[in-house]
């Protein structure tokens, strides 16, 4: 089940975009703040005590300390206040639902409903040590100690560069070509441009103490007792590698995939003039993934984008925010709508059929309202879960498709911990797995350092 | 329609808004300029003997700024005019035909000798100007040479060159302070003594902006070196409404005429200079920063207080908040104030917590049943106003004098009766 590289994309028509247009529509939708503005943002924070933006951030970051240092000037010491606490400061910065995380909370909302654009801060002090490479950390004195971290996403890289700045050395083991998980591969495009994805790796790497072995799968390559036996610890950070299914007749036809192997592509692409789009999208789901899925496709050039939820605006996984982003990109968002057949000529989706829900007794149901609704290009969204069939995954004690850990990340089996999304962190987030990766590290290094 | 009008020492003005000496009033193509915008009047850059002085050609001024770039403070080394006492009082007299109904006040530093303001005093007068004023504050380079705050800082000095002047005209004269000096009181005595028809304060502050952090030079600097200059804007204000309002209270010259400057931007400060005794107000930083046309905001603002207020006239306003200055000694130690947090404007920054906290007197909560909540302890508030001064909401916390009851921090009933340091059983030299 899990994905690989190189996904098939079905055929649909190509994207009628010029190349300058498209390049436009992938452009970075928030961007940076220049020397000029940022003084005045900086200046908004009242540096509130105890505050509460650092209180809702997952990875707790000192927020108004960062924010006074921008305000001296000195952005050096902001990055590493913001680093010390979350090593993906800068993909954070882009890629957070700030809206409900520390800008939710900034108390500037109470009176002005403006919050300090906290992430677009930290992104310009992180951003300024980005680019010009100069390493803030240094490696503790050599433990002897050797860590296997499975998966490069954001828990497994968080996890490698604390591990190996508190002295151990660590081998990171990456099913994929290229390390960063979803930041590389999931994210979508116009938050993390100019390839920031890898160079946020290289930066964490450019610390020394970790190496990457590529097209390395647990599973496949490696066996979890292996990995036991060579290490003195195994952080699982594998994410989400199966996607969940509909379940329902010609899910398999012709026009019909899973929105992260699509986006995967995408982000691979050299050359999104190259990619195909449909003229009818209809995306199943109503997480960020589905909102990825649903403005990538218009701004490939799609004619008409609909997301299919289950449930009213309330119960979205994605944020209002998210949700009203994708609405100014054009796209329909149908609430309380189930699709309940697939019908296909040739083999290919040329037409859904959907049926209207509502709550009854706090249970979701159809309502027998159906209508149906042209489609030649169908994405399923409807969440990612946990590939438990992977040996070693396997004999861990899971719950609802997660790995079991306790406050530490410690799984049920000795010697291993887990963290990211493949455990239940209450978030699936970049900034929950990098907190995830932190605990797990400090824990891992205290408890083999004895 | 409140009266703007203004009568200082028998010069009528439209409003009482004057442009300090400076580069706003340098020459004649800045005055009509500040005339067409509609300032009441102008002190003319000072001029002094020939051959004039030279300015250096590296800067002159710079700034302290808010992050966003907003002039808090200035601060110059610039001399006094740098033109040629005839090109000065050509252009002054030709001014001065163009717009007979405004102020033209002539500025004047010159050495110490009689002989000099003998001659070049009734120069001045004949040009046309309504009266002068003695620049004994400029703190930088002219200081050195034995004039302008070198003059200053000594009443003596004061006294005997204001006599010059006052040997040498019949019109009004002002002298010109400087701050740099630990008690002005004594300074505008000796003006008065050498019978000065009014003071005007405050000339600008000693000063350095700060230091270059690469080349470990002073800034501003001239090719590496630097001198300190005078400090003026926004920033000073405080320091000059202290020094306008000692010499208003003061019994000796508390009936001198003032004409306030320093650091006026606003129509608000205006006031405030003026409700401290000045009867004019001179502006120099604020006109350098935006341009003659803040004026419009200065009067409108000005006739707008009045007319709220139902006061008719500039004149009733002046000197209104001089009684309420006094020594600490005469304090009420008895009136008890607590802070009052609004709960409703709180947007829970928690500043007020960590500032009373931390310094002050551990008077604020910071939670309420395991959320932020932050409320006085009426227990421990000594009414010190550290709390409203940090809170970045407008009003949210006041202060809030106790009447009736008992203090809770000390246990003592309020009582309503003044009582002060002066009969305080503490203060060993208390009249009994
Ligand atoms: C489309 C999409 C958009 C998203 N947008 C956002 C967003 O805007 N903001 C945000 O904060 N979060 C977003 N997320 C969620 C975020 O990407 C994840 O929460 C985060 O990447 C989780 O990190 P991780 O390290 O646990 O897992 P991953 O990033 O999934 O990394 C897991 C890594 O493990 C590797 N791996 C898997 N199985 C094996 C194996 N058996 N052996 C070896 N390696 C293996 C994978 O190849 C991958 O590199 C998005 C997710 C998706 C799918
Ligand atoms: C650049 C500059 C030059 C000045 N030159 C003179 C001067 O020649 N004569 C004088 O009496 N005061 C001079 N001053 C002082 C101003 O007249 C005024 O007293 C001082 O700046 C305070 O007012 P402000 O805060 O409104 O600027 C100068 C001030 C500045 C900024
Ligand atoms: S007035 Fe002073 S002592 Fe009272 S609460 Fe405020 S800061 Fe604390």
């Amino acid at each position: 089940m899990r994905t690989n590289d190189n996904v098939v994309i079905h055929p649909q028509s190509d994207s009628t975009l010029s190349a300058k247009q498209l390049e436009d529509n992938f452009a970075d939708i928030h961007p940076p703040l220049t020397d000029t503005t940022v003084g005045i943002e900086a200046d908004r924070c009242y540096y509130c005590y105890d505050a509460p933006c650092t209180a809702a951030c997952p990875t707790s970051i000192d927020i108004p300390l960062f924010i006074r240092q921008i305000y001296t000037k000195d952005t050096s010491g902001a990055a590493k206040t913001i680093l010390d606490s979350n090593i993906m400061g800068g993909m954070c910065a882009r890629v957070c639902p700030t809206e409900n995380l520390c800008e939710g909370d900034c108390v500037r909302n109470t009176h002005e409903d403006k919050p300090v654009a906290i992430g677009l801060l930290q992104r310009y002090a992180t951003d300024s040590v980005q680019s010009t490479g100069k390493q803030l950390f240094e490696r503790q004195a050599d433990t002897g100690k050797k860590i296997a971290v499975v998966g490069a996403g954001p828990a497994g890289m968080a996890c490698a560069h604390q591990l190996s700045m508190l002295g151990n050395s660590v081998t990171v083991f990456e099913d994929k070509n290229k390390a960063g998980g979803l930041n590389e591969y999931g994210i979508a495009a116009y938050k993390t441009v100019d390839d920031f994805a890898q160079k946020e790796i290289q930066y964490i790497m450019d610390l020394g103490g970790i190496e990457i072995k590529t097209g390395m799968a647990l599973g496949r390559d490696l066996t979890l007792g292996n990995l036991q036996k060579d290490f003195d610890a195994v952080f699982l950070a594998v994410g989400l590698a199966g996607v969940r299914a509909l379940d329902l007749e010609n899910e398999c036809a012709d026009g019909i995939q899973d929105a992260v192997d699509y986006i995967s592509v995408l982000r691979q692409s050299d050359d999104l003039k190259n990619l195909s789009v449909g003229d009818n999208v209809v995306v199943i789901g109503g997480g960020m993934t589905a909102i990825d899925i649903a403005v990538q496709s218009k701004r490939l050039g799609a004619k008409r984008v609909a997301i299919i939820y289950r449930r009213g605006p309330d119960e979205m996984g994605a944020s209002d925010v998210e949700r009203k982003f994708a609405q100014t990109n054009g796209v329909d968002i149908h609430f309380w709508s189930k699709i309940s057949q697939i019908v296909t000529n040739n083999n290919a989706v040329s037409e859904i059929v959907i049926e209207e829900t509502k709550l009854a007794e706090g249970e979701l149901k159809g309502t027998g309202k159906m209508h149906t609704m042209q489609t030649d290009s169908l994405f399923k969204a409807v969440g990612q879960l946990l590939d438990n069939e992977v040996d070693g995954i396997n004999q861990l004690q899971c719950d609802r498709a997660k790995i079991v850990v306790d406050i530490n990340r410690r799984t049920s089996s000795e010697g291993v911990w887990a963290g990211g999304d493949c455990i239940d962190n209450g978030y699936d987030l970049v900034v929950a797995a990098v907190e995830d990766g932190k605990i797990a590290a400090r824990d891992i290094h205290q408890s083999i350092n004895g | 329609m409140a009266d703007l009008t203004t009568n200082f020492l028998g010069i009528q003005s439209p409003n009482p808004f004057w442009l300090a000496s400076a580069p706003p009033t340098d020459k004649a193509y800045n005055v009509e300029r500040a005339f067409e915008a509609g300032w009441g009047g102008v002190v003319w850059k000072t001029l002094g003997v020939n051959p004039p002085v030279v300015n250096v050609n590296g800067p002159r001024y710079s700034s302290k700024l808010s992050n966003e770039r907003r002039v808090i403070g200035f601060n110059n080394i610039e001399l006094i005019s740098d033109r040629s006492f005839e090109t000065n009082i050509r252009e002054i007299e030709q001014v001065k035909k163009n717009w007979p109904d405004r102020v033209i006040i002539g500025s004047a530093m010159f050495p110490m000798e009689e002989k000099y303001w003998l001659e070049l005093i009734p120069e001045m007068e004949k040009a046309g100007v309504d009266g002068f004023e003695l620049n004994f504050g400029c703190p930088h380079g002219m200081s050195e040479r034995g004039m302008g705050s070198a003059v200053g800082q000594v009443p003596e000095y004061v006294r005997l060159c204001t006599e010059f002047c006052k040997k040498a005209t019949s019109l009004p004269v002002i002298v010109k302070l400087t701050p740099n000096v630990t008690n002005v009181v004594p300074i505008a005595e000796a003006a008065l003594e050498g019978k000065a028809d009014a003071v005007s304060l405050i000339n600008t502050i000693n000063s350095i902006m700060g230091v270059d952090l690469d080349t470990f030079n002073m800034y501003p600097n001239t090719g590496g070196m630097g001198s300190h200059g005078g400090y003026c804007g926004e920033a000073v204000k405080p320091i000059a409404l202290n020094m306008v309002a000692e010499i208003a209270r003061n019994k000796k010259t508390s009936g001198l005429p003032i004409s306030g400057i320093g650091g006026i931007s606003s129509w608000k400060d205006a006031v405030e200079f003026i409700t401290l005794g000045s009867t004019t107000v001179q502006v120099c930083t604020a006109a350098m920063v935006y341009g003659f046309r803040i004026v419009d905001e200065l009067k409108s603002g000005l006739s707008g207080f009045l007319d709220e207020k139902g006061i008719a006239s500039v004149n009733d306003l002046v000197g209104r908040a001089v009684p309420s200055v006094t020594d600490w000694k005469n304090l009420n130690l008895n009136h008890i104030d607590k802070a009052v947090i609004d709960q409703d404007a709180c947007i829970k920054c928690g500043r007020c917590h960590i500032a009373c906290e931390d310094t002050s007197h551990q008077a604020i909560t910071k939670e309420k049943d395991g959320v932020r909540f932050f409320e006085v302890i009426e227990e421990e508030c000594v009414g010190c106003n550290l709390c409203v001064s940090v809170c970045p909401v407008e009003n949210c916390i006041t202060m809030v004098a106790q009447t009736e009851g008992v203090d809770l921090r000390t246990g003592k009933p309020i009582v309503n009766t003044h009582s002060d340091w002066t009969t305080h059983p503490n203060n060993p030299a208390k009249v009994s």
